[in-house]
Order: C-alpha cells, then structure tokens, then sequence
C-alpha cells in the first residue's frame, strides 16, 4: 500500500493510538499524557494539512478494508470529509489545551484522556468514512467512546444523564441500522458518490426509500437534536465543560448534522431526495427546531442549558440548509457547519472558564463579569454576536446565504421569517448576557473564586483557547473571499454536488 | 497431516490421565498440553484453509463399519475457538483455584471436557457424537458440582438430568436413522435422507433432544442456576462451549444432513423459540441481582440470535446472499464464545475481590478493578453487537437477509434484543463510574486480568477487524 | 404384517416413551433417574430389532457394538447422578 492508501488510516490513528497507550498510564503521569496528547494533535494537524494539499492536487486518498462480504471499511478524501476533518482537528487541539487545565485536580484523567482520544479518532473516521457502512461503524462508536465522557464525574446526576443520552443515542442508532441494512439489501453497497447513486434505482423501490429515508432521518436526527429527539442534550450538560464544547462543536452534534448532510448530497442526491418530496418535510423539522431551540433558550437561567438548547437550534440550520434545493443554501448549509461549531465552541469555553474560575454557573451571577475577566467576556461577545448574525462575524455570512438560497428556491416566504424570528431570538436571550456583563455592576461576592485575580484574569489553559477561536471565528467571517476559506470548501462542494 | 484429527482428541485426553496420575506437575502439564493443542488447532485452521475438507477414519476402518474424524471450515473454527478460550480459562483457573486439593480435582476434568467437546467437533458419525456429548456431558456436570454448596449440587443435578434426557432423545433419534438408511456416516448420510415418517421422526428427536442441551427457550430452565452456581472458569466454558458444541449439531443436521426435511414452518418454529429466548432471556438478564446469574440470561438470550438465522436461511436461495448470512451466523457464535468467556473470567475476578456478585453494591470493587472494568465493557459490546465487534457484522447480516427475505419480524426482534442487552450491559457499566480513587496501575493482577481483556479484545477487535477469513473457510456451501 | 422384529421394536418405541412419561413426571430425582435407565433400555431394545436381518443370517453387528457402548455410557451416568445425589444429601444434612 502506497501512502495514499496509508494516510486517511494514520489521520485515525494519530489519536487511537495515544489514546490507548493513555489508558494504561499512571494516573500521576501528567507530563507524559500531556506530551501523548499534545504530540497526537500536533501529528493530525500536520497529516490533514498534507491531505488537504493533496485533494487539491487530486490526490486520491482511501483506505479500503473488507469486514466481511459485501461490507468494505472505507475511510476516503472528499471534498466534505477535508472540510469536517480539517474543523475537528483544529478544534481538538484547541480542546486538548482547555481539558488540561479545566481538569487540573480531577481524578481519573487517564480514563478521560483516553476516551477522549478515541471519541476524536471515532468522529475523524465518521468524517473520512468513504461509505454509509463506515459511517454507522463510527457513529456508533462515537456513542461508546463519549458515554464515559459524559458520565465523567459518577454524580447521580452525571450517571442519569449519561444513562438518557445512552438511551436516546442507542436507540437513533438502531433505526440507522435498520435503515442502512435495508438500503443495502435493496441497492447494494452504497458508497458516497457527489451527486447520490440512488436515483438510478427503478421507481417500485421509491416508497421503501421513503420509509429509509425517515428511518436515517431518526436516527441521525437524535444525534443532530432534531425536535423531537433532541431530549437527551440538556441533560448532557452535566459533563465537564470540555465534553461539553467538544461534544456540541465538533463530536456529537456535528456527527448527526454530517449524517444528513451525507446522506441527502451524497447517498440519495440532493435533486432525487426533492423528487421524493423528502425535502420539505426535513425542512420543516429543521424549522421548528430552531424556533423551538431558541425559545427554550429564553427561560433558561444556567448558563450551560442556554448554550445547550442554543445549539439545539443553531444546528438545525445545517439541516435547513440542505433543505433548500439549490447551491446557494446548500452553501450556506455546508459552511455553518464549520462557522457553528467555532463560535458554540468559543461560548462553552467561555462558560467553562466562568465556572472555573468564579463558579458562575447561571446568567444571573453574571453581572459586571466583564470587568473581572474582560478577555474571556470579549471572547464571549465575538462569539454571541456571530450567532445572532451579525457582520462581520462568520454567522452572518452562513445565514446570509441560508436566506438567499432560499430566496432562489422560491422558499422564501417560510425560511426568511424563520431565519428573521430566530436571529431575533437569539439576540433576546444573548443580548441580556451581554448587558450583564459588560454593564452591571457586580455582586459584592462571587460565587466561588477559585482562581484569584493575578497577571492574567485566569490560567492561560482556560483564556487562550476561546480567545484563539473566537478570532478564528471573526477570521472566517472577515476572510471569507479568501482562498481556502470555509466559504471557498462549501462552495467548491455544492459546485460538485450540483455539477456544476 | 490428517493424524492432526487424532493428535487433537489424543492430546488432551493424556494430559487428563497425566494430571489425574501427577497432581502435584498438574498445573505445568495443563498448560504444556494447552499450547500443544491450540498449536495444532491452528495448524488444522490453516491446512483446511488452504486445502479444504480433511477426513481421517479411525483404525483405517472405511464409513459405513469404522467411525469417520471429519474436519471443515466451520468445525475448524469452532476448535480453534475453544483451544483459545480454554488455554486463556486455564491460565486464569491457576489463580482462581487457591488450594492445591482444588486444582487437583479440577484439571482432570478440565481436560476431559477439552477433550470431549474436540471429539465431538470432529466426529462424522452419529453414534460416535451421541458418545461424545455424553461425555461433554457428565464431564461438564461434574465441572458445575464443584463448588461444593448446597445450591451447586442442585443446579449440577438438575443440569445432568437435562443432558440426559436430551441424550436418550438424541439416540433414540439416531437409532431410527440407522433402522431407515443402515449407516451412521454423515458425509453419506447428506442427500440420502429423503422426506418421510422416519426421517421426520428422528429429526424432532434429535432436535428436541439437542435443544434441551443447547438451552432454547422455553428448555433453558436448568441453564440459569448451573451456570450461576459454578466455579467462574466453569461458567465461563459452560457458556461459551459447552451449549454452542449442542447448536453446532443442530447446525450441522439442519444444514446438511436433514437439509430436505427442512420447511419454513420447522425453521419458523426455530425462529419463534429463538425470539422468545431473546426477549425473555434479555428481561430475566434486565432483572439479575447478580453477575452470574445476569450473564447466565444474557447467553439464553444470545443462543436465540442463532437461532433466528434458521428461517433466514431456510428462506434464502443458494447464492452468495445466502452465505454471506451463514458466515453471519458463525461470526456470532464466535464472538459470543469469546465475550462470554471472558465476561465470565471478568466476573469471577469481581467475586473474589468483592466477596460476592451482587450488581448493587459493585461500585467500589468496580472502580479498583480499571482493567476488568474494561473487559466487561469489551464483553459487553460484543453482546449488544455493536462496532467494531464480529457480532455486529453477524447481527448485519441476520438483519440483512431477514429484509432480504421479507421476514421483517426478526429485524424486529434483534433491534429489540440488542437494545434490552445495551439496557442491561449498561447498567453494570454505570456502576465503574463513582468516586473512588483510581488505581496507580490499570492492570492490577496480571495473570489474573489479562485474560479475561485477552478474550473480550478477540471478539471485539480480533473478530471484528479480521472477521473476513471466517466466510473464506465456510466456502460456498448449499 | 407382524413379524418379531418390528414387535421388538414397537415394544422398544413404547418402554422409551414409558421412561419418557416416568422422568418427567415424577419428582424424586431416584424416581427420575430410574425412568431415563428404562428409556434407555427402550431404545437399545429397539437396536436390537434392527440388527436381525432375516433367518438364518448373521445379525448386523453394529447395533450390537451400540448397545453395548450405550449400555456403557448409561451406567457411568447414572453413577455420576448417583453420587451427586449422595453428595447434595450429606451437604443438606450438614446445613
């Protein structure tokens, strides 16, 4: 094998592999998992740097390995897996660097550790998967690799928690299955192709890909947090912040909405699922979740249940963009996927490093936070604004093009209320946070000052990471035009997924 | 190369008479007669492999007089698994057994039971299997009574009447054959056996007869309390081989030499007795006080996957789906073996730690044991079925051929069964969350640990990585 | 028609399923032990009459060597349920 078939393995492994070797650490061997995890990152981001260099230069990168008869393992380069690949590596590192020092006196980092490596490696290989078959291997896996994660802590409450998303997650799962299974009986092996292989298909098949169609739906929806299957996030939150942030940015959340975008574009084809009248239907769950998402938000006084039913709505926009037939929303789509998950990022970093270092866990102990911690608080609105949408953060820009995209899909008349009710929404229950912050004054005591003001407002583990993806975020709003760009990916692939 | 058949029966037979002989040398000749007997288990995967079907009479006596050692691709899997999991048994059973006096009543049987279940593998008479499951039998009886307490003898006991009457059932099957067809050779009994009143008779005897032995619902009543009260080493054969050498004949009768018999009502009946095991095997597993008793239910419930694939293939033309469901259904005999085993190894680690095997209260002993943890949760992936585990590419195809066929019930009932097996996996698993301080090390025992993580990593990752050889040895078959 | 072959052989079907009946409706594991002994005495019974091949012909010899070996067979387990038997006896004694 030639390292064009080696590559997409080894982006894998660059994380399985030190996670393993985590597990059997000692648990006082902080500087070797450090350097373990650290070196892990490093490699991946080095390795998908050459990836993408190479699909540039159409390098054809893929990792076949068969199972069993019929049923191929393959990790492959397209254009949207480069794109998740690129948004979860960076991400990780990022991550990496908060989770150091978030869980500074926690017990048990070696098992955190580890299940964090392979929870990256499992949403990187989802992300490579070359066929519908690899996908469901590694979206389940994904759901083993993050259950320890969430049940971190071993509260009551961390083990319900743990025990709802399991539930949720598990049985998502099996429908996905089922429907995967029965789409391969009836068309065989289904490996992404731009542009979807099923419309080939003869039309008596047509009302069993309908009721496939719903049963992939469900079961990616539970993981994307479609309404009604989205109960299990809430009480996810229970998990430390880093879970949290990866979980919501780039793992879980972002594997479920990958799912429908890969199985619209690429197994059914985005042409063939409206001729099915799929479309509308998707679209309308998406809606009502965003209103829904964003209504929820409103009542929430924790700081953790606001981002969570935020992100509830916020990626329902990715669904609602692969809803609107045509390149435009496909775009718009397609780049908050990664404009999402920078900013939601940022928020839980923020939250996180509030609770770290002043134990504020609710909106309301937030008055005059500003004032204390300023670089974390502006990281905070950067990402904040970038959601409602406001130029030139990178929200703007994704829902720019959800409502144009609309506008030429003769969609109009439902998406850009939706679009307007939302943004509207999301400045109703931000704003105030903002207001808070920045001009409050603040409580004569915080809750519980952990980390004492000194050079820095807090340890450099929880300031720099949100601050580094806060100015990414307003980097990819700003750059936008520039070569290499998310927007340049998203328009590179719905310029191959329509043919263009 | 054919006296591999002979070397595998005779191998573990003297190391019996040798460890009955020198108690004291016990422990080294088990282990010298496991390496030897694994080494020439794989040695016979790979002659097969490469050159197929392999037969050896014994004597020199031809079929039809002599007896026939016949070794195929699914029979020579089925050995190598079970050298794999007694060999890593075997290393764990010189810890779990502390007193010499133990060890001294244990080997011998121990090897016996190998050398029965090798015997019964290999043997292409009938007869000659009615022989060797008796010995697997009260081999395995004796095995379960060691545990001396009042409820082991009673569990034992109730097991050895089980295996008896579903012996006597089996010779009465097998004598009928020898009345209508005047042999006893199963490769010449294969495409003789036509339908009619004998054939169909001795088919329902040996069936009836095999299903007790191999715990179908509703049949299983004697499988929870023996497999629960014994020794874990025993547990963990019991579950892992012992009911899947009664299955595998059941495979081969239905398969091969009943072929012609079989209608889709006969496999629907299989069908329905497999559901009902899964779901009742899985609810019993759900309301388990204990370990044992929990992964007792669990393999009442995984023995019903196997069956499921009855009406599958009984539906399925010949052809490449049809295979593609049978290596399915071989993979997930496989991977239960090893999962169970070594949730079994996992468990009695637990038990000696703890003291008991109450789930309730597992908390502590869960958290201080990371690397057993780990082994139950491997073992249990594998159980719900889930990736990367061979079960999962078994429980694909089970489900695929059922779409296949349009038998949408059974798609039904596995979903169900894999997430009553998540519910009750999951629920011992919650209990290695708390707040106990972690251990320095992960492995604390060594040759206690290893293993029970050596096997459940084999049914995970082994059979799930590098499964596709299991379909390349079945061959294309009817 | 009725000859003595299939006589011994019915009566052999019959006593199986009188041990049949016997093992599982009686509760005494001696009681049940006893009736699998008598099935398996029916179902020897039953190999005899296939071994006759006609008059005057040497019987077949492989129902025979069956006979024995289940004979065999039959005995060691019956012994084992036995001494289990004996065994849980004394440990209940004991509790």
């Amino acid at each position: 094998m030639n390292f064009d078939a080696w590559l997409p393995l080894l982006i894998v492994a660059s994380s399985l592999v030190p996670g393993m070797v985590i597990f059997f650490l000692k648990e006082g061997s902080h500087v070797t998992r450090t350097l373990l995890n650290l070196a892990g990152a490093g490699v991946k981001l080095i390795l998908v740097g050459v990836m993408i260099w190479g699909v540039f230069h159409d390098h054809n990168y893929e990792t076949r390995w068969t199972l069993a008869p019929g049923l191929d393992l393959v990790l492959r380069a397209d254009t949207l897996s480069v794109l998740f690949v690129t948004l979860s590596t960076v991400l990780w590192l990022v991550t990496t660097v908060y989770a150091i020092g978030y869980l500074e006196h926690s017990p048990h980092r070696s098992r955190f550790f580890g299940f964090f490596s392979l929870c990256v490696s499992a949403t990187v290989g989802l992300a490579l998967a070359g066929n519908l078959f690899t996908f469901v291997v590694f979206y389940e896996l994904l759901t083993l690799v993050t259950y320890p994660l969430v049940a971190h802590r071993g509260t009551p409450d961390a083990l319900r928690g743990a025990r709802i998303y399991l539930t949720y997650t598990l049985i998502g799962g099996a429908l996905l299955l089922a429907g995967t299974v029965w789409l391969y009986v009836i068309a065989g092996p289904t490996a992404f192709v731009e542009g979807g292989t099923l419309s080939s298909l003869p039309t008596e098949y047509h009302p069993q890909l309908k009721v496939i169609f719903l049963l992939l739906m469900i079961g990616l929806g539970v993981k994307a947090a479609l309404v009604p299957l989205h109960g299990w996030l809430p009480h996810a939150m229970v998990a430390p912040a880093p879970v949290s942030a990866l979980l919501h940015a780039v793992a879980v959340v972002k594997a479920g909405a990958f799912g429908i975008v890969r199985v619209v574009y690429d197994v059914y084809g985005v042409n063939f699922t409206d001729q099915l009248g799929l479309l509308t239907g998707l679209g309308i769950a998406a809606a009502i979740t965003i209103i829904y998402g964003s209504v929820k938000a409103l009542s929430q006084d924790n700081l953790k249940k606001r981002l969570a039913y935020s992100t509830i709505s916020q990626v329902s926009y990715i669904a609602l963009g692969t809803a609107i037939l045509g390149p435009v929303g496909t775009i718009g789509g397609i780049v908050h996927l990664v404009h999402q998950g920078i900013m939601k990022i940022t928020l839980f970093f923020t939250a996180g490093g509030y609770a770290e270092t002043l134990g504020i866990h609710k909106v309301s102990e937030m008055n005059g936070v500003g004032r204390r911690m300023p670089l974390t608080t502006l990281a905070f609105s950067v990402a904040a604004l970038g959601m409602i949408g406001i130029p030139p953060i990178a929200g703007f820009i994704s829902k720019w093009y959800l409502g144009l995209g609309a506008i030429e899909a003769g969609m109009a008349w439902w998406v850009i209320p939706v679009l307007i009710t939302s943004s509207l929404l999301n400045a109703a229950y931000f704003l105030p946070i903002l207001y808070r912050a920045w001009f409050c004054q603040p409580a004569p005591a915080w809750p519980a000052e952990h980390i004492p003001a000194a050079r820095h407002e807090t340890a450099g583990t929880l300031l720099w990471p949100p601050v580094v993806t806060a100015g990414l975020a307003l980097a990819a709003g700003l750059f936008a035009a520039a070569p290499y760009s998310p927007l340049e990916w998203a328009d590179l692939i719905a310029q191959r997924e329509y043919g263009l | 190369m054919t006296d591999m058949l002979i070397w595998l029966v005779a191998i573990p037979l003297t190391g019996a008479v040798a460890t009955l002989l020198l108690p004291r040398q016990a422990t080294a000749l088990v282990y010298v007669t496991a390496v030897a007997t694994t080494s020439v288990a794989g040695m016979l995967l790979y002659q097969v492999g490469t050159q197929g079907e392999l037969t050896y009479e014994i004597g020199g006596w031809t079929a039809g007089l002599g007896i026939a050692l016949r070794a195929d691709g699914l029979s020579t899997m089925l050995l190598l698994m079970t050298a794999l999991v007694v060999m890593a048994t075997s290393v764990y059973a010189g810890t779990y057994f502390r007193q010499a006096d133990e060890r001294a009543r244990f080997w011998p049987l121990w090897l016996l039971l190998w050398t029965s279940l090798n015997a019964l593998l290999l043997s292409g008479d009938l007869f000659n299997l009615y022989v060797t499951l008796e010995l697997l039998g009260l081999s395995a009886v004796a095995l379960a009574s060691l545990g001396g307490k009042t409820a082991a003898l009673q569990a034992a006991l109730r097991y050895l009447q089980a295996g008896l009457l579903g012996s006597m059932m089996f010779l009465a099957g097998v004598s009928l054959i020898y009345a209508g067809y005047g042999t006893l050779d199963l490769a010449t009994l294969t495409g003789m056996v036509a339908p009619g009143p004998v054939a169909w008779v001795a088919l329902a005897l040996m069936t009836a007869g095999l299903l007790l032995k191999t715990a179908l619902f509703p049949l299983h009543f004697w499988l929870p309390p023996a497999h629960a009260s014994a020794p874990a080493p025993v547990s963990a054969v019991l579950s892992a081989l012992v009911v899947k050498a009664a299955f595998y004949l059941v495979l081969r009768l239905w398969l091969d030499v009943f072929a012609d018999l079989v209608t889709p009502a006969s496999s629907n009946i299989l069908g329905i007795l497999g559901a009902g095991a899964i779901l009742w095997g899985s609810w019993r597993a759900l309301r388990a006080e204990r370990l044992k008793l929990l992964a007792a239910y669990s393999t009442v419930a995984q023995l019903g996957y196997l069956f499921l694939f009855f009406p599958v293939l009984q539906a399925l033309p010949p052809g490449p789906t049809r295979d593609a469901a049978l290596g399915g259904l071989v993979i997930l005999a496989l991977t239960h073996g090893f999962a169970k085993a070594g949730l079994f190894l996992a468990i009695g680690i637990i038990q000696q730690r703890a003291g008991h095997d109450r789930i309730r209260e597992l908390d502590g002993t869960a958290q201080r044991l990371p690397a057993t943890t780990f082994a139950i949760a491997l073992g249990g992936v594998a159980l719900i079925g889930l990736p990367p585990s061979g079960a999962f590419l078994g429980k694909w195809q089970l489900i695929g051929g059922a779409f296949a066929t349009g038998q949408w019930f059974w798609v039904l009932i596995t979903v169900a069964g894999s997430l009553l097996a998540a519910a009750y996996m999951f629920r011992v698993l919650g209990h290695a969350f708390g707040n106990q301080a972690y251990p320095q090390r992960a492995v604390t025992v060594a040759r206690e640990e290893w293993p029970a993580l050596i096997l459940t990593g084999i049914a995970v990752i082994g059979l799930g990585l590098a499964g596709a050889p299991v379909w390349q040895l079945l061959g294309s078959s009817a | 028609m009725l000859t003595a072959q299939w006589l011994y052989g019915i009566t052999g079907c019959l006593i199986v399923a009188l041990g049949l009946r016997t093992a599982l409706l009686h509760a005494l594991l001696l009681q049940r032990v006893i009736g699998i002994n008598i099935m398996g005495a029916g179902v020897f019974l039953m190999l005899i009459a296939v071994a006759y091949r006609g008059p005057g012909v040497a019987p077949d010899p492989v129902p025979q060597a069956l006979v024995l070996t289940g004979i065999v067979v039959a005995v060691s387990a019956t012994a084992l349920a036995l001494a289990l038997a004996r065994r849980l006896t004394a440990e209940q004694n004991n509790d």
